[in-house]
């Protein structure tokens, strides 16, 4: 009987490894180097970098970390999370109107947002299943129109269909929500979340850095002893050198009494932030978590085998809604004032955006990429106008490299998606062998 | 009788329907109201006139295979540079149209280079065109804004007074700003007819429809109706595609031209980024799909599109004098027609 | 006895809008039973799979007759899941596989082992229970290790060699609890022959263990290795159940083929062979088109013959002419007229006078929604400048002279259409047949490619196509090569049948040559027993 033999898949090479993870993350290293860069040349104070770079952080991370999920399922980069911005701003309306402050009032937005945006996310996915391979510009155009039915709502049903009857909301004539709400008065919403708690950012960085290193030193000794074939040396190693290089760079930030010690992060947000980035990683070792991985990577097969594709996408996009929405609020809550029409508008572009500069593509993304994709776009975009001006003289030209980098990124990533899925697609026909 | 107004509609599209009567409606509305009817035809014809051009470039794009041109931007960029340097080298003679010729003229080579190059783009990403489209006209826009202070134009007319770069919008009025509009023009009942706006946009209609009579022309249908069909009869595919491309890009460098002499003012920096839609959404209101048009599409289409926006924005200025409902209803019919047309692309990949 | 039969079908009719495809056939396998099925391509293997499988295919054209009983009890199978919780698995021929997954997650697709977390505790939810990624592992490892496939559960898919996927695709087959029956559709297809056997020897193995296996194939000499014993269709009909030792391959190809046919008479047949000038030479033909891959073709084609082109489908025969024709990647040398053609250049084909009339009659074949007269003329004028008329370097269409030809048109071919202006998509498959044959006919080529030339089409239809065909040749004196996978077809209006099998020429017949002589060829039998029988000889 011929038995096939022993098959033992070496892993490849250290060298080939190391030139992989380069090939595979050269995006964010490209950018890593351009914003330090950015940062050197625009001579900026470090402190007021990393305090604007780390306010910034803490209210957009929500949002990207949303755009995450519906990437695995196969409905690629989603370009309607702003649909659920707007789910989101309804909230706060109805909120600012009961006047209900600060974090009940924030709690409250997040009850209020989910139902609409469960009703939004279901609506849009439904689109999206009758244009299967063009879900993006679907997404897309989506987002404009549902956009033009916001202001519909709240420009002329407001005052009309809808009685309210509230000076700071509604504009003079009575009819249509106002341009701008102020959310940082007395009842209002601002640092309704961020507020609740501030400590020192470098000592939390301590914390966790140590708290992590044990922790990957225990899995890896675990798995070690299970005899676990699968272990990924490489990754380990890589992993512990990240978490050593911020436990050291903390401590020694710390230690040298730096000025930089004084930057302080809003606690509540970041455990809402690392909830999500669980939320997103537990969800993955689930079945539902799988039936997007298999949905994601070939619909025919996974419908042949039973699974219902259409449904387990509405889910997807519902989840991501349903953050959108809640990513939306904290955005808000730490702006201060909400631009009634147009703070939603470019949310899709720049968190999009950002996930792409953190190495994601459309088809593969993860919580990771999306933090660092944001570190390294808000970085670009404090350091942008300095720099322009130091270099060029001008500011706006720093201002418009930061606009075009912003679109740029997100085109070459669909380029390169298109030509890849053109490649794959011809190389299915013809039946590699 | 239910049975055959069901196939009407079906064949119609519903959309397009709630839109036509709509148009109607509101036409209607405003006679009733007592708007000024002689101006607000006026309005329309002009407004007809002026967008017809833009959205007679997702012709030849839609005919060629590649769907409809997203990347119109990018001819309206050539345009836009065309139309500067006539200003610039002040090539705005009578005999030159006031400019309106050389803009023309000189945004041609423009259009066929980048044409050409985003023709060759697009070959490689077939099955993805919308989007890619979309994004590399977001793309060249708002790097182009680095261009707009950048490159060296010095007429005073262009360039701000003080500091650098060209201003965000350029009067056309001491060059060849509404110089179609005002050619024949006739006053008939109250009503003014841009008789040579009028006239250059059929024209450019009527030359597309004489194009696709001809042998390239037939090619090139062929190539985007069918591409292995077109293949078997010995037509390149790829180079008509290219062809469709370069010939959107063109008429997309004239329909920019015809707008802004007809607006009065050229738009640089972000005002072009959003400009494909309205001309997607005209041709397809006009009843063109994804991979059909026809001309009369074309006709029919930007009239009813712009017809009511024109039409709505008195109108609702009555009821709300506050906010913007034409803008709204814009948002509204224009992305809701694409949406229409995306879910009906059904059997294409 | 009969306990011990796995499967039993009997009496399975299919009607196909008013097409009978399966008129009433058996099929009994036992357990532990490698049972074969063979037979051309239209005599009703797939459908007879589909019945099986529960295919939504079949409860949307109406159904089957006839009864299914799985261990003796009758079933009615409704959709794939309910075949496979029967017991019924299958190995595809185009494997099920998600290549950026590892084996463990391809063999447990939507059967994952979960176990219950808080979440799903609460929510009452079976989608959120977490995986268990040990248990999985170790059915895996079980699942290979039954299929003798030693490699270690947690590798991808993608890069593996595709003897092994298809081991991978048996091991999620076995890994479903309670699989009775495992039906392997063509598998060898893809494999090569050292493959190949270990495919055999797996099957073999699970036999032994219990499974009953069909195994349909139309490789004769794999089948008399493998199975036990062998059923043959022909014609949607059961026309031969053998045992292994009761027969033979030389016997199995007879039967698979024979049935009676009309030949050409003998008086027109040795009038042909009287001028024998070669319009056509053609010389290691190598066609990369998918599914048809030509792997090295000699043929030399009289002028004024009617050449047929044969085999089984996803053998070849079809890659031919759309080489030719440059359609698809092609190498070698084709001599036209004593003269060399330029390869992958359709328009240059086109121009030196030849025409193709596609298999792919309503994708490549027709604008579907365009008019039947634009259709007719479309490739004459795009390559030969006719139908137009002309300004200088400008053109426009001669409307006139498109309606008067295509009027002319449709009067010859008898093209039923209520206008020449009619969309080609409204027509009967009949009629636009014609219509791409009259396009062909209006390049006035000297060679005319036809495949498939009656697919698709009803059986009036068929043979007036087939009329068509021969008065253009006995009238025009045009050399027709004909591409069939309908063996009568070719033998009633053919001077002469090249088979194709593998790629490669297995042998050129004469309509008169034996059923076994066509058999043994659209099998691929027959030059591997030419050359057994030389070695015997020696």
């Amino acid at each position: 009987m011929a038995q096939v033999n022993q098959i033992k898949i070496a892993q490849p090479k250290l060298s080939i490894k190391i030139r992989r993870l380069l090939f595979d993350n050269s995006v964010p290293l490209l950018f890593i180097v351009i914003c330090l860069a950015g940062v050197y040349f625009s001579k900026l104070p470090l402190v007021f970098i990393l305090n604007t770079l780390l306010s910034r952080i803490t209210r957009n991370s929500f949002l990207v970390l949303a755009l995450v999920i519906p990437v695995i399922a196969g409905l690629g980069l989603n370009f309607g999370i702003v649909i659920g911005a707007m789910a989101g701003q309804f909230a706060i309306i109805i909120v600012t109107h009961y006047k209900i402050a600060g974090f009940p009032g924030f709690l409250m937005c997040l009850l209020l947002a989910t139902p609409i945006a469960i009703l939004f996310g279901i609506i849009t996915a439904m689109l999206l299943n009758r244009t299967k391979g063009q879900e993006m510009i679907t997404s897309m155009i989506a987002g404009f129109f549902a956009n033009g039915v916001y202001q519909f709502i709240l420009l002329f049903l407001v005052g009309t269909l809808i009685p309210i009857k509230n000076p700071d909301l509604v504009l003079s004539r009575g009819i249509g929500i106002r341009n701008t709400i102020d959310l940082a008065t007395e009842t209002g919403l601002k640092y309704a979340l961020d507020n609740v708690f501030k400590y020192p950012l470098f000592n939390v960085l301590v914390a966790i850095s140590i708290a992590l290193l044990i922790g990957l030193c225990m899995d890896y000794y675990l798995k070690r002893k299970k005899g676990y074939e699968g272990i990924d040396n490489f990754k380990f190693i890589t992993q512990i050198i990240i978490m050593a290089f911020v436990l050291g760079v903390s401590l020694y930030i710390i230690m040298t009494g730096s000025i930089l010690r004084t930057v302080k992060l809003p606690i509540l947000t970041s455990l809402f932030i690392a909830a999500l980035w669980s939320f997103n990683e537990l969800v993955m070792k689930t079945k539902l978590g799988q039936d997007f991985r298999t949905v994601g990577h070939d619909m025919e097969i996974a419908k042949i085998s039973g699974i219902n594709i259409e449904r387990t996408r509405i889910i997807a996009m519902v989840i991501s809604t349903v953050f959108a929405a809640w990513g939306q609020i904290i955005f808000l809550q730490n702006i201060g004032t909400l631009s009634t029409y147009g703070s939603h508008v470019q949310i899709a572009t720049f968190s999009i955006a950002a996930i792409l500069l953190g190495g994601a593509s459309v088809t593969k993304a993860t919580s990771g990429q999306a933090i660092l994709g944001i570190i390294l776009f808000h970085t670009l975009f404090i350091v942008s106008p300095k720099a322009g001006n130091n270099l060029f003289g001008d500011a706006q030209i720093g201002e418009f490299f930061r606009a075009f980098i912003s679109y740029g990124v997100i085109g070459v990533a669909l380029g390169l998606h298109a030509w890849n899925k053109r490649i794959q697609a011809m190389r299915k026909r013809l039946e590699i062998v | 009788m239910i049975e055959l107004i069901k196939k009407y509609i079906n064949n119609i599209g519903l959309p397009r329907l709630i839109i036509t009567l709509l148009f109607i409606g509101i036409c209607v509305t405003a006679i009733i109201i007592g708007l000024p009817v002689g101006l607000l035809a006026s309005d329309v014809i002009r407004r007809f006139g002026m967008f017809g051009v833009l959205a007679l470039a997702m012709v030849p794009a839609i005919q060629c295979g590649t769907g409809p041109n997203f990347a119109l931007p990018i001819g309206i960029i050539c345009g836009l540079l065309g139309s500067l340097m006539t200003i610039e080298f002040g090539l705005t003679s009578p005999v030159l149209g006031y400019g309106f010729i050389s803009a023309v003229l000189i945004s041609l080579p423009f259009a066929i280079i980048s044409g050409w190059l985003y023709g060759i783009l697009l070959n490689k990403i077939k099955g993805s065109e919308m989007l890619v489209a979309t994004y590399t006209g977001f793309s060249i826009v708002s790097f182009l804004q680095i261009g707009w202070v950048t490159l060296p134009f010095t007429h005073p007319e262009m360039r701000w007074p003080i500091g650098k770069g060209l201003r965000v919008t350029v009067s056309l009025e001491s060059t060849f700003g509404g110089v179609l509009n005002r050619l024949w023009g006739i006053n008939v009942g109250g009503v003014y007819i841009p008789t040579g706006l009028l006239l250059f946009f059929i024209g450019c209609c009527w030359l597309v429809w004489l194009f696709s009579r001809s042998k390239s022309g037939i090619e090139m249908i062929t190539a985007g109706a069918n591409p292995k069909f077109a293949a078997a009869a010995g037509i390149n595919v790829d180079k008509n595609r290219i062809i469709g491309t370069i010939l959107s890009t063109i008429i997309g460098a004239i329909g920019i031209i015809v707008y802004s002499l007809s607006f009065g003012f050229l738009q640089l920096y972000l005002a072009p980024l959003y400009m494909a839609f309205p001309a997607v959404a005209a041709v397809l209101i006009g009843g063109a799909s994804t991979s059909k048009v026809k001309i009369s599409h074309v006709i029919i289409g930007t009239f009813l599109f712009q017809g009511l926006l024109t039409v709505a924005l008195p109108v609702a200025n009555q009821m709300f004098p506050e906010g913007n409902l034409s803008e709204v209803l814009r948002m509204i019919v224009q992305n809701g027609i694409i949406l229409y047309a995306l879910t009906k692309m059904g059997g294409e990949s | 006895m009969a306990e011990e039969y796995v499967l039993q079908m009997k009496n399975i009719q299919k009607e196909y809008y008013g097409n009978k495809v399966l008129k009433g056939v058996n099929l009994s396998v036992k357990k532990g039973e490698i049972h074969g099925l063979i037979g051309e391509n239209g005599a009703g293997k797939s459908t007879l799979m589909n019945i099986l499988f529960g295919m939504p295919v079949i409860h949307s054209t109406g159904g089957y007759s006839g009864n299914i009983y799985i261990n003796s009890k009758k079933v009615d199978i409704k959709s794939p899941f309910e075949a496979m919780k029967i017991g019924i698995g299958m190995v595809h021929q185009e494997f099920m596989l998600i290549p950026n997954f590892t084996i463990t997650e391809n063999i447990k697709l939507n059967r994952e082992i979960t176990q219950d977390n808080l979440i799903s505790k609460v929510f009452k939810s079976e989608r959120l229970k977490t995986l268990n990624s040990s248990a999985m592992a170790e059915d895996a490892r079980k699942a290979l290790h039954r299929v003798g496939l030693n490699i270690d559960e947690w590798v991808t898919i993608a890069g593996l060699p595709v003897g092994y996927m298809q081991f991978v695709e048996i091991a999620r087959e076995i890994d479903k609890t309670g699989i009775k029956l495992l039906v392997f559709d063509e598998p060898t297809a893809v494999l090569t022959e050292s493959e190949a056997s270990n495919l055999i020897s797996a099957m073999k193995r699970l036999a032994e263990a219990g499974i009953a296996i069909l195994f349909i194939t139309h490789r004769l000499s794999e089948v008399i290795s493998a199975a036990d014993n062998i059923t043959v269709l022909r014609d949607g009909e059961l026309v031969a159940v053998k045992a292994k030792k009761d027969t033979d391959v030389i016997e199995l190809a007879e039967i698979m083929v024979g049935r009676k046919v009309d030949l050409k008479s003998k008086s027109e047949q040795s009038r042909k062979y009287k001028d024998k000038e070669v319009i056509l030479e053609i010389k290691d033909l190598q066609v990369d088109m998918p599914g048809e891959r030509v792997k090295g073709v000699d043929l030399g084609i009289y002028k004024g013959e009617i050449f047929g082109i044969g085999g089984l489908a996803g053998q070849g025969k079809v890659g031919i002419a759309n080489g030719i024709m440059g359609l698809y990647p092609s190498k070698g040398e084709v001599f036209f007229k004593g003269k060399k053609l330029d390869l992958n250049n359709t328009r240059g084909a086109i121009n030196k006078g030849l025409a193709f009339v596609s298999e792919d009659r309503r994708g490549m074949g027709l604008l579907l929604d365009h008019s039947l007269e634009l259709n007719i003329v479309i490739t004459t004028m795009q390559n030969k400048g006719k139908f137009l008329k002309r300004f200088g370097i400008f053109s426009q269409l001669d409307n006139k002279e498109i309606r008067e030809y295509a009027n002319k048109m449709i009067k010859d071919l008898d093209i039923r259409c209520i206008r020449p202006q009619q969309l080609t998509r409204q027509l009967s498959g009949g009629n636009q047949q014609k219509v791409c044959v009259a396009r062909a006919l209006t390049l006035n080529p000297e060679v005319l490619f036809v495949s498939e030339p009656t697919r698709g089409i009803d059986i009036g239809a068929k043979k007036l196509v087939l009329d068509l065909l021969v008065k253009l040749n006995t009238e025009l004196g045009m050399t027709i090569i004909m591409t069939s996978s309908e063996l009568v077809e070719l033998r009633s209006i053919c001077d002469r049948i090249a088979i194709i099998s593998n790629g490669k020429v297995e042998g050129i017949l004469k309509p008169s040559n034996s059923d076994r002589e066509f058999g043994l060829m659209m099998a691929g039998e027959y030059r591997r027993m030419q050359r057994e029988e030389a070695t015997i000889n020696d």
